[in-house]
């Protein structure tokens, strides 16, 4: 077995461009702690490449040839897109694994027709978790994407099939990989109502995910996501592909509502690697 | 004239660097490439955010424009919402206001 770690995280913008702004630096710095060890779990796991699975937000694809899935299989990639002062993040290189994920790409596609990329450019997105897991940037890392962003978006159920397809590939390699998913549970991002949590269905999601519900995640519906969780609900398709790789259950190391300048959930757990 | 060729012209810009030297060395040559309505290139020009959200303009595409043009976080949000004041509800797409119009950070709403 070479996936060696799994787990979910958060990864709005404002968990660092607005740190500066939050008044309740405690439970602000509790996250932080949160995604320290987070990093330290995955440095210790032995990892040799992680894999983030991300909701992109336009920074590489758009409607005019939108990809359901896409695995990066660079060399280097560069980011933030974003202006480094409003992200708070410097510009920067971070190392691709061109040839592991060309195997791992190989291997989803056995099963998943996924697209693949050579070139791309990180945005928050995947920039927020690289700054608290890997903030050396010095791990290889494999940006993977579902299409959470411009509609029609992949079922639920396809989601999973992708996490499953990505764990039989990591399993398939000789090398340890980590594997994270970062995406928002309910938030309304981008709006005027930035902000607005519903803490009630993110904590069910949750326990969903923790407890590997396959049923229960799969039977929620973009309406039901829009009307309850908003349109950054969308992006639990990437929390639903990490337990479909991790297999085993989940442990919720950090949720907390009461961070709404960062317009989201703030979540940091880990799934068991099971068989 | 239409959103799609509207938020193409900010996707690429937001991504691009040598984009954002044409938005700021020659505009006119830049907008000319894309298919825009009269309504669309003068917001666009005026960085009119809250026409832009009104239009339909994806959040994520619209919050890096925001940046683009150094305006701060709460007021970015306030621009949505005089958006709506002024032009009524967003036309398209799923970023609308559905929290009527209120803040939802202790930190906004001291602002």
């Amino acid at each position: 077995m070479s996936l060696v770690y799994a787990g979910v995280l958060s990864h709005a913008p404002g968990i660092t461009g607005r740190a500066d702004l939050v008044k309740n630096t405690e439970k602000r710095d509790e996250f932080y702690a949160a995604l320290d060890k987070q990093r330290q779990e995955i440095e210790d796991s032995g990892a040799e490449a992680l894999i983030v699975i991300a909701a992109e937000h336009f920074a590489n694809f758009f409607m005019n040839n939108m990809p359901a899935y896409c695995i990066g299989i660079g060399n280097r990639y560069e980011g933030p897109i974003e202006d480094p002062a409003w992200l708070k993040i410097d510009k920067t290189d971070v190392p691709g694994s061109p040839d592991l994920a060309t195997r791992l790409t190989k291997e989803v596609m056995k099963t998943v027709d996924t697209a693949y990329a050579e070139e791309w450019k990180f945005d928050h997105g995947i920039m927020i978790p690289l700054n608290f897991l890997t903030p050396r940037y010095d791990m290889p890392i494999i940006p993977v994407n579902i299409n959470c962003q411009g509609p029609p978006l992949t079922p639920l159920n396809r989601a999973w099939e992708f996490g499953a397809a990505l764990r039989r590939a990591c399993d398939s390699v000789p090398e340890k990989v980590a594997l994270v998913g970062t995406g928002g549970i309910s938030h309304w991002p981008a709006t005027p109502d930035s902000g607005k949590i519903n803490e009630p269905w993110d904590r069910e999601f949750l326990d969903s995910l923790m407890n590997q519900d396959k049923e229960a995640l799969l039977r929620y519906t973009d309406e039901e996501t829009y009307n309850e969780a908003g349109q950054g609900g969308f992006e639990i398709r990437t929390y639903i592909a990490a337990a479909a790789a991790a297999k085993g259950k989940g442990e919720l190391q950090f949720y907390t509502g009461e961070l709404p300048i960062f317009a989201v959930g703030c979540t940091v757990a880990k799934f068991s690697i099971s068989g | 004239m239409s959103l799609y060729h509207l938020q193409k012209f900010l996707y690429e810009l937001n991504r691009d660097d040598s984009v954002k030297e044409k938005y700021h060395s020659d505009l006119d040559a830049l907008l000319s490439q894309f298919d825009l309505s009269a309504e669309e290139n003068n917001a666009l020009r005026e960085g009119d955010i809250g026409l832009l959200y009104v239009l339909g303009v994806n959040g994520q595409i619209l919050m890096h424009f925001a940046a683009l043009l150094g305006i701060e976080w709460f007021d970015y949000l306030e621009m949505m919402r005089e958006g709506i004041n002024k032009y009524g509800s967003v036309r398209a797409g799923v970023y609308a206001m559905t929290g009527g119009g209120e803040s939802y950070t202790a930190e906004g709403k001291e602002q």
